[in-house]
């Protein structure tokens, strides 16, 4: 306690050391790498005035790639939650062979690099693919089209459902399913009233996760998407496409709208997350 | 009383639709995919596969993936470590906003995260001009894929470090700090001793993102084979050049690779779990 009088730290700087030292090198590493490139996205469309920034604002090939990229993300992250919570459901409540090799699997979406999903679902759903042939003689592209997006964002957007509603079906004790069943509830009524509410917020959850990571999503998409624009061109695509063109600010806008509707999406999962921790949304079985 | 009997079958029955529907999903979404990547690989048999490994090209794209992964692994945990104990052990204005910030590249799409970069180093970005005439090359350069690798694996060290770090508070770093000890011995022989498998988990995810990213280092990279070309970039080189072999023998080395860093993490992770009892929400 001696030691401690005797520093002669102002009383307001706290005393242990190192405080400045790690936010100097914090704010310069924060600053460096994230903080200035952001900013030269946020100044650059209006650097060559307000004319260049709503001319860039109104092209309609921007348009289509954005409503390509919204409505894919959309539809694969709604596709994939009755696909997740069954996974999450078998994982944690069935005894299977096979289960912890099925609970590593559904992390590979997150552990492969995007490029090898992309080149392996082109080539899986190609015409000539395991998948793709088959399907083809059912009369159903995939690969090559918008369909072929929704599919590659469905094997990306996977896991963030799963894991997201995994640990709240833990927490959700089993006998609570099986005292359905003895008061007489049907299958279909103990996971329409006891499962399914108490796992709606993490299922929410999952669903923006998901859909935020499919909006901005690239590596995994382009092999497989046909690119052709207006119909399977995605926004991250057409952003390339525009550096391509050395068009900078056409790119940009893209980029902010992108970053706007992801970062807001993740925001409302924060806030969603904040609230179910303090309880003040609970499912109905909790 | 034959209600639940009856219940207890109907329930058994829905159990096994469910279960049959998990094998079918896993096998088609999660087995087949990999299981292609090998086949495709190994088409022509396992010698054309290592042969087109050893294509000076591919060689070029093995070494500057490692060197591109060390590099922003190595400078990202240093100050992910420093960012995580200053938000974790300290309380000053604007905390909140500094996480945000860190954490805000998560939310970004990998092609922003490229084209952030040609913004301020790309031949009409703000410096760019003027680097290059001071024969400074960043944009489609290997400095340009060092600056997106970084910024796409920036807030991982620091997310996996600071939940446990809040919960382990700061009595032991304040016990030290009476005894006399100094700044690096409190991080070295305190806080980091205690963090360490969450520490090497946050390492290993950066070491994984690191290796695989494709968009952010696409869009910078200028796509010059044998120069600026990364192991997935030249994996699409391949694949568009008809070379399927090649691009999927490249596919299944970086698959491997990333596969092994994420199998290794969740060894940590478990460990980090048993350290840290008690569940924390990001």
């Amino acid at each position: 306690m001696k030691h401690a009088h005797n520093t002669t730290r102002a009383r307001a700087i706290d005393p242990l050391p190192g405080f400045r030292f790690a936010l100097v090198s914090t704010l310069l590493w924060v600053g460096l790498i994230v903080a200035l490139p952001l900013t030269a996205l946020v100044m650059r469309p209006w650097q060559e005035g307000i004319g260049a920034m709503t001319a860039a604002l109104q092209d309609s090939r921007m348009f289509a790639a954005l409503r390509v990229s919204f409505v894919s993300a959309f539809l694969a992250a709604l596709i994939d939650v009755p696909l997740g919570v069954i996974l999450a459901w078998t994982l944690v409540r069935a005894r299977l062979p096979g289960r912890r090799v099925a609970d590593a699997l559904i992390d590979l979406p997150f552990a492969i690099p995007t490029a090898v999903t992309g080149i392996t679902l082109a080539t899986l759903y190609g015409p000539q693919g395991w998948l793709g042939a088959p399907l083809a003689r059912l009369g159903i592209s995939i690969a090559y089209t918008a369909t072929g997006i929704v599919v590659a964002l469905m094997f990306v957007g996977l896991p963030f459902i799963v894991r997201s509603v995994e640990p709240v079906l833990r927490d959700l004790p089993p006998d609570l399913e099986e005292a359905a069943g003895l008061l007489g509830a049907r299958p279909w009524q103990i996971v329409t009233r006891v499962v399914l509410p108490a796992l709606l917020p993490a299922t929410v959850t999952g669903f923006g996760l998901a859909f935020a990571r499919g909006i901005g999503e690239y590596g995994s998409v382009i092999f497989i998407a046909g690119n052709q624009p207006f119909r399977s061109e995605i926004a991250p695509l057409l952003i390339v496409v525009r550096l391509q063109e050395f068009d900078y600010p056409g790119a940009t806008s893209i980029a902010f709208v992108l970053l706007v509707v992801s970062s807001l999406c993740l925001a409302g999962v924060a806030w969603l997350r904040r609230r179910v921790a303090r309880g003040l949304i609970t499912g109905a079985a909790a | 009383m034959t209600a639940p009997v009856l219940n207890k079958k109907n329930l058994n029955i829905s159990r096994w639709v469910l279960i049959i529907t998990t094998y079918i999903i896993v096998g088609i979404m999660l087995v087949l995919p990999p299981v292609l990547v090998i086949i495709e690989a190994l088409r022509d048999g396992p010698y054309a596969a290592f042969a087109s490994m050893t294509d000076p090209d591919a060689l070029a794209a093995i070494r500057l993936t490692l060197v591109m992964t060390v590099a922003s692994v190595a400078i990202n945990s240093t100050f992910g470590v420093l960012a995580a104990w200053l938000i974790a052990k300290y309380r000053f204005p604007m905390r909140g906003i500094l996480l945000m910030l860190i954490e805000l590249p998560i939310s970004i799409s990998p092609v922003v995260a490229g084209l952030v970069w040609l913004l301020l180093f790309g031949t009409q970005g703000w410096w760019g001009e003027a680097l290059n005439r001071m024969n400074i090359h960043i944009a489609f350069a290997p400095a340009g894929i060092l600056l997106a690798t970084l910024f796409v694996t920036f807030p991982y060290v620091t997310r996996t470090l600071l939940p446990l770090m809040e919960q382990q508070g700061r009595d032991a770093e304040d016990a030290a700090m009476l005894l006399g000890a100094s700044f690096w011995q409190i991080l070295w022989h305190v806080t980091l001793p205690e963090a360490r498998w969450a520490l090497l988990s946050g390492v290993l995810l950066t070491t994984a993102r690191a290796m695989g990213e494709f968009g952010a280092v696409s869009v910078v990279s200028g796509h010059i084979p044998g120069l600026t070309e990364t192991m997935p970039l030249h994996i699409e080189t391949l694949y568009n050049g008809y070379q399927s072999v090649a691009a999927f023998s490249m596919a299944t080395l970086l698959a491997i690779m990333a596969m092994a860093t994420v199998s290794l993490r969740s060894v940590f992770e478990s460990r980090a779990h048993n350290v840290a009892t008690g569940e924390h929400d990001a």
